[in-house]
């Protein structure tokens, strides 16, 4: 599978040589990665992207997090603290919490399994390039795993002030960023396009 | 690899910035992805310088108002980013504060900086070293994400903290300019084309 790219950061052109599994392809005159080729893309993008879902819906409806002061327990779900932001007056902040930690991560999964499945059964859904154009853009702002780094900081933040007990959506959420990540890891999108682009 | 020592807008040729296919240089709109086709980034330039300008503004009330005002059992305290950073000094998590520093006040700080030694490298057309300044583009590209953290901090402790005239926290003013200067920084990296390094280097 060799083929002709012009770099994404310098234009230069270039031909992609047949890759080994795992192998990559750099831009010879900035250094760019051009192309990655990932084994079994496909499938292990699906079954990272199904086990991600499976645990977007646990971390979004078991609570979250719970805090113990003075014999008050205040227990709250991962939106809680969003919609206290848009209750104190910071709509914009809390949509953009919203958007980055919670819509944009669902709408990726959605619009992978929505191209993937088919082109596994090789068939092209409809609309399925603008799909995966649009999820291609939504992928950079999806923010799980700053949101992860988010809650460390908080929690030590908070555990001299009182006693905070994790709860099982805390565990659902940490799997899920790594289901996400493990997804964009085996997504081998220049596959996806050149698949995409025979079906049209 | 096989080096043609040539550029795609020297062969005529378009790339896709969605879906890399290659197309003749007339071409508007990708056939193959959909997405409109330019040689380089429309407007790229003035764009970035925009929204580089808008970023610094919101810089200031970032770091000056506050971020979050807590209240507990009457008392009110009010912490800025800085003040944050301080308070985990002293209360000995440093490692906290160094991730604090570094993602709310340096990477913001780096990350206009560079855009804008980019910028000015482009408008005076320096030579010097191409490669390694699509390498500082390529790292604020990857890094300004990660500024977010202090926003998610704040989501969090607004969430927990609210019990009442007990303890309370509520998000300050900071929470939207610091937000703000996030997202028009990840913007203005987007807008930004460097390709352009390169463009000076072919004449
Ligand atoms: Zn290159």
């Amino acid at each position: 599978m060799s083929s002709r790219i012009a770099c994404h950061e310098c234009d230069l052109l270039q031909i992609i040589p047949a890759l080994p599994e795992k192998a990559s392809a750099r831009c010879v005159r900035c250094g760019a990665v051009l192309y990655r080729r990932k084994p079994n893309s496909i499938n292990r993008t699906l079954a990272w992207t199904f086990t991600g879902l499976i645990f977007f819906v646990l971390a979004n409806c078991l609570p979250f997090l719970a805090m113990k002061s003075g014999g008050f327990v205040q227990e709250t779900k991962l939106v809680t603290g969003i919609i206290q932001l848009f209750k104190q007056g910071l709509p914009g902040v809390s949509a953009l919490v919203m958007l980055t930690c919670v819509i944009f991560p669902l709408l990726d999964m959605a619009g992978t399994l929505y191209v993937l499945l088919p082109l596994k059964l090789n068939r092209a859904p409809r609309g399925a390039p603008r799909v995966f154009r649009l999820i291609q853009h939504i992928r950079l702002w999806g923010m799980v795993e700053i949101f992860m780094l988010g809650i460390l900081v908080a929690l030590v933040k908070l555990a001299k002030m009182a006693e905070i007990i994790p709860g099982l959506a805390l565990y659902s959420f940490i799997a899920l960023m790594f289901a996400i990540a493990a997804a964009a890891n085996n997504l081998d999108s220049h596959l996806i396009w050149e698949k995409l682009g025979r079906k049209i | 690899m096989n080096p043609t020592s040539l550029t795609a807008r020297k062969a005529n040729l378009v790339s896709c910035h969605v879906c890399h296919l290659l197309s003749r240089a007339a071409t508007t709109h990708c056939p193959r992805c959909g997405s409109s086709l330019h040689q380089r980034k429309v407007n790229s330039i003035a764009r970035t310088w925009a929204l580089l300008i808008a970023a610094c503004i919101c810089y200031i009330p970032a770091n000056v108002l506050p971020m979050t005002i807590s209240s507990t059992l009457g008392s009110k305290q009010t912490d800025t980013i800085m003040s944050g950073v301080i308070y985990f000094i002293h209360s000995g998590s440093w490692e906290i504060a160094l991730v604090i520093f570094i993602a709310s006040i340096f990477v913001p700080l780096i990350k206009m900086f560079i855009l804008a030694f980019l910028l000015i490298s482009i408008h005076f057309r320096i030579r010097w070293k191409p490669r390694d300044r699509t390498r500082l583009y390529r790292l604020t590209e990857a890094v300004g994400r990660w500024s977010m953290v202090d926003v998610y901090v704040v989501t969090i402790l607004v969430g927990l903290v609210h019990l009442g005239a007990l303890a309370n926290v509520d998000a300050g003013p900071a929470a939207f300019y610091f937000a703000a200067v996030v997202v028009i920084t990840m913007f203005a990296a987007e807008s930004f084309d460097p390709r352009l390094i390169w463009d000076v280097m072919e004449q």
